[in-house]
């Protein structure tokens, strides 16, 4: 039996912005008091709690800070096999974020290790408009669109 | 304050709302009276228990008697016709109904058991349907019966006279 809630809810402008640039293929974080890029972008500011206002692109790529394996189960990024989840740390971000990395062996990962967003072909502004991370091969095109 | 956007986005409609279901996946596991019910509807069969001690028929079976507190082991088959004995007319559409309101739940007491059971009546106007009319189950296509009550459709009206409530006495 399968019972489900079809909630929705409301984002605010920052997180709203941020859903935005998913479904328009852009990463958007938000510039810190101190300076540091945050991303996900925060609504306040961590260190003094005011409201951030300056949302700035970031790259598409970046590095693995962290990473564990998982068996796979329903319902994760990856579905019915094993993957890595990473904490990624964008290019011209401050904060690592939480993605799955999509390698069939945890011998393909490594920290350190460069990885790139794999987008959804139809996007309608979710977080699963990112479909997951996959490593940046030799060849890749590393820079995000607009920037080459 | 107001935000200020990179170019990339700074032109297209913001999202303003996202979508959370909540996805609940069951695996339900019947044990040995339900599933001999369940199996039962599989061949167009509604089989009931009956309890050894005051002789109550339960349906669907549970595997023991709530009154007695002892095992049923001894299944019944039961007929395909019944009474309602209350009901209650859908006016609420919500989620996942697939149903067109108004609609009517009933609860069935079935010839030959002590409990009723709930399904859908059909067939009928919905402001017809009372307490005491006789119904029967009409069943899916043979070839698409499954061990799910869903086998029976829904209940109909069988054209005999309504019983007294009197007779459902301590069913109701």
């Amino acid at each position: 039996m399968v019972i489900e809630y079809p909630f929705s809810r409301t984002t605010g402008p920052v997180i709203g912005a941020f859903l935005t640039g998913l479904r328009e293929g852009v990463v958007i974080g938000i510039k810190g008091s101190d300076g540091r890029v945050l991303m996900p972008p925060m609504e306040y500011d961590p260190v003094t709690s005011e409201s951030l206002t300056e949302m700035v692109e970031v790259g598409q790529a970046g590095e693995v800070t962290t990473w564990t394996w998982t068996d796979g189960q329903r319902y994760q990024p990856i579905e019915g096999r094993g993957f890595a989840w990473a904490l990624i740390k964008l290019d011209g971000t401050d904060t690592p974020m939480l993605h799955a990395v999509d390698v069939t062996s945890p011998d393909q990962m490594s920290t350190g290790m460069r990885v790139k967003i794999r987008w959804r072909a139809e996007r309608e502004g979710h977080i699963r408009d990112i479909e997951c991370f996959e490593p940046v091969g030799s060849g890749d095109k590393e820079q995000p669109e607009g920037e080459s | 304050m107001s935000l200020v956007l990179p170019p990339s986005i700074a032109d297209v409609e913001q999202v303003k709302s996202v979508r959370t279901p909540a996805h609940l996946d069951y695996s339900y596991t019947p044990g040995k009276a339900m599933s001999s019910f369940l199996r039962g509807l599989e061949q167009k069969k509604i089989i009931g228990q009956k309890c050894p001690q005051c002789g109550k028929v339960y349906v669907p079976p549970r595997g023991a008697c709530p009154t007695d507190g002892v095992p049923t082991v001894e299944e019944v088959e039961l007929p395909h016709t019944g009474t309602i004995t209350t009901f209650c007319v859908v006016n609420v559409s919500f989620y996942g109904q697939g149903m067109e309101i108004p609609y009517v739940s009933a609860l069935v007491l079935l010839d030959g058991s002590d409990i009723p059971l709930m399904h859908l009546m059909q067939e009928v106007p919905y402001d017809q349907v009372r307490s005491g009319m006789r119904v029967e189950a009409v069943w899916v296509p043979d070839d698409e019966l499954k061990p799910t009550l869903e086998s029976i459709k829904w209940f109909r009206p069988n054209g005999e006279p309504d019983m007294d409530s009197a007779s459902m006495r301590g069913n109701a």
